[in-house]
């Protein structure tokens, strides 16, 4: 192992030497087995490593947190999943969860709580903007993204389920690029039609496909990066843009991955 | 036959007054069929959520023109009321303008202030009337809006403006009527917008013109208490009272928070020998999620009573916008028809009466509640908080956890989840993998 490797620890670990980390990083099953989504992990912990946070993951122990069931109908899948977690999460005497998936945040966020579930749970864009306020993550100048356009897609699971329209939108300020809005944007932005458990089936039938109408909407705003914070989003708005034969011209990255870009990680 | 009009008056006030009562207990009667749901916490932020939303209509401003066309005929039906009390108080007594002598100076200014609103309900209400039937204004189209919920919105309008020109003729007649010292026409002064309409009616001698009068009171006074019961019968109309309950009992959690269900999580701490609570243990078992309108919370079913049937949510829903058959508007309709129907079911064959029919599978199709994203547009668009989510998840609950029909693929997923601990069928020691990619 080299020295520049990054150590993510694990609760276990931590907890075999009677260490409490301050932040349980919540990876989620996205960020834990999706290609893509792995990426926006490991952007997101470099950023976590970088600034010295404490924190660790739960790995193996981490199980879905049951929202895709609870929103498909199946509720007592649910809270199987959500009871076994607060199992493991309230013996481990977690206070405080990061995420960089809004329907996990959610989920533990206001579902998990009457369960037994009691956690300060932050979005990692909420996170960052905190880094940001406190002057852990700054302004440089130039970076990349200087001066670019980049358009970003509101998740609804931030959005209008959490209120949470200008935590994403401080974060990507600091690129110092130049962010233009959809038409449909903060209460009014369009879905990427993967919610309430669509991601896990083919879309019943219709005129379009969700995705490609949202992405249309926002390659129109002539944006070369369309910014993401949500994994599922990430593949719609992915899906979307190789749908329509720009991958080469415009990138679809959550607001972890450019920070990290732009921090040069 | 001196007093003829006045028991008549008395008659057609009594009248409508017990069918509205009526009315509003098999309304509530209706609403009540619904599963119980605790909204009686934070009176505090339940008020300034009504307050806010309903009287303030702080949600209609999204679209500033219909906004403002709406406060003008909001505004309208609140304030000309007080005008109704004079002529509730003049008919039951025979009196003429009884505000008059008590304002004195001031009555004028008075009436000026109902010409003014009348004249704004009016163009309003014909603009809505243009907006509706010649632009063709899209939200207010769909496979739901044909026959009676279109022909409702037109008849709505038309009897508004129907109330506005009885009360703006009688207002001129009576004008010119008090100029030519007519008896019983009181001089107030002038009335300032009808009196522009004054050379209408000039060429009239008195008889008509006090005939014009009588027959604007009346037909004015009768249109009301009709319309009024009307918006009590089957009609969308019955928002103008029902939002502002359905405003004070709305979910104040964030809108992503869906209900956990406490009968399940008994169950699931029993299985996984986990310490229950007891307590409340001879409570039936009932069904899992909802198949027809007395499984959903009553709640829901007030809110099926409180849509406008305006499209807002519709409009807004990707799935819908998409071509799928999902429409949010129409599972508040549905609601509501299928509610009624089994009101008229209770009244005709009392209250365990079974139709063999039901909201899923005879109003809501399958296909319609499974194109639901969960994104709260519908919620965050509609102007008195209802949210078709709630009852689009409970459907969902029913088919999935009662009649165990789910898509082939969400059957995956679950059988992912329970099996693997991820939707996907990834080893669950795989699940730290992801750090490879960090050192990459």
């Amino acid at each position: 192992m080299s020295e520049n490797m990054i150590n993510v620890p694990t609760m276990a670990e931590l907890a075999a030497k009677g260490v409490t980390p301050e932040i349980l990083f919540w990876v989620g099953c996205a960020g834990s087995f999706d290609e893509r989504a792995k990426s926006i992990t490991a952007a997101f912990v470099k950023i976590l490593n970088k600034l010295s946070v404490n924190f660790a993951v739960l790995g193996t122990e981490e199980s879905c947190t049951g929202e895709p069931a609870k929103r498909a109908g199946n509720e007592f899948l649910f809270q199987v999943q959500a009871v076994s977690n607060i199992e493991v999460m309230n013996a481990y005497g977690i206070k405080k969860i990061v995420t960089a998936c809004p329907h996990c945040f959610n989920t533990i966020k206001n579902e998990y709580p009457e369960l037994g579930g009691n956690y300060e749970v932050l979005h990692h864009s909420e996170f960052l903007q905190q880094l940001i306020n406190e002057g852990k993550i700054k302004l440089q100048g130039g970076g990349e993204f200087k001066g670019k356009k980049i358009t970003y897609h509101d998740s609804c699971y931030l959005g209008r389920s959490n209120n949470i329209y200008e935590a994403p939108r401080k974060v990507l300020e600091i690129l110092d690029a130049e962010l233009v809005e959809m038409k449909r944007s903060r209460t009014k932005g369009l879905c990427c039609g993967a919610g309430g458990a669509q991601m896990f089936k083919e879309p019943e039938p219709g005129f379009k496909d969700i995705n490609i109408e949202r992405t249309e909407e926002a390659i129109g705003t002539g944006a070369k990066v369309i910014a993401a914070a949500c994994p599922f989003c990430m593949t719609m708005l992915s899906d979307g843009v190789k749908n329509k034969e720009k991958e080469s011209e415009i990138k679809v990255y959550d607001i972890a991955e450019l920070i990290a870009k732009y921090e040069g990680l | 036959m001196e007093f003829l009009p006045q028991v008549i008056f008395l008659l057609l006030l009594s009248a409508s007054g017990f069918f509205i009562t009526k009315s509003i207990l098999r309304i509530r009667r209706n609403i009540l069929l619904g599963r119980d749901l605790n909204r009686y916490d934070k009176p505090g932020e339940r008020l300034k959520m009504m307050v806010l939303v309903a009287l303030g209509q702080k949600k209609m401003f999204k679209r500033p023109l219909p906004a403002i066309l709406h406060l003008f005929v909001y505004v309208g039906f609140i304030i000309i009321n007080i005008e109704v009390l004079e002529i509730i108080i003049d008919g039951l007594f025979g009196t003429h303008r009884i505000f008059a002598p008590i304002f004195r100076g001031l009555y004028p200014s008075l009436i000026n202030i109902f010409e003014f609103l009348a004249i704004s309900v009016l163009v309003s209400c014909a603009i809505f009337l243009v907006r509706r039937n010649i632009i063709k204004v899209k939200r207010f189209d769909g496979e739901e809006m044909k026959r009676w919920p279109k022909l409702d919105a037109n008849i709505i309008l038309s009897i508004e403006i129907f109330l506005m020109i009885c009360f703006l003729s009688m207002n001129t007649s009576d004008g010119i009527l008090q100029t030519r010292g007519s008896e019983h026409y009181i001089a107030t002064g002038d009335f300032f917008f009808t009196s522009f309409l004054k050379p209408l009616f000039n060429g009239l001698d008195n008889s008509e013109l006090i005939f014009i009068e009588r027959f604007g009171w009346w037909a004015h006074i009768i249109g009301i208490l009709a319309f009024a019961m009307y918006v009590f019968t089957d009609s969308k109309h019955l928002h103008i009272f029902i939002a502002f309950p359905n405003t004070y009992f709305s979910k104040l959690d964030p809108a992503g928070r869906l209900s956990n269900m406490p009968e399940v999580t008994k169950e699931v701490k029993l299985m996984l020998n986990l310490p229950v609570e007891t307590g409340n243990d001879n409570a039936a078992p009932g069904r899992f999620g909802a198949k027809d309108v007395q499984d959903l919370t009553w709640k829901n079913l007030m809110e099926a009573y409180s849509c406008t049937e305006c499209g807002r949510c519709t409009s807004q829903c990707p799935a819908n916008l998409t071509g799928k058959k999902l429409s949010p508007r129409k599972i508040m309709m549905d609601t509501r028809d299928r509610l009624e129907e089994v009101g008229r079911n209770i009244e005709a064959n009392g209250k365990d009466h079974q139709d063999g029919k039901s909201l899923l599978g005879d109003y809501i199709t399958v296909e319609e509640i499974m194109a639901c994203t969960t994104c709260n547009a519908c919620v965050e668009a509609c102007p008195v908080n209802i949210d078709p989510v709630s009852i689009i998840v409970q459907l969902r609950r029913f088919k999935i956890m009662e009649e165990s029909q789910a898509p082939a693929s969400w059957n995956g997923m679950f059988s992912n989840i329970e099996n693997n601990f991820a939707p996907w069928k990834f080893s669950p020691s795989d699940r730290l993998n992801w750090v490879q990619k960090l050192n990459q």
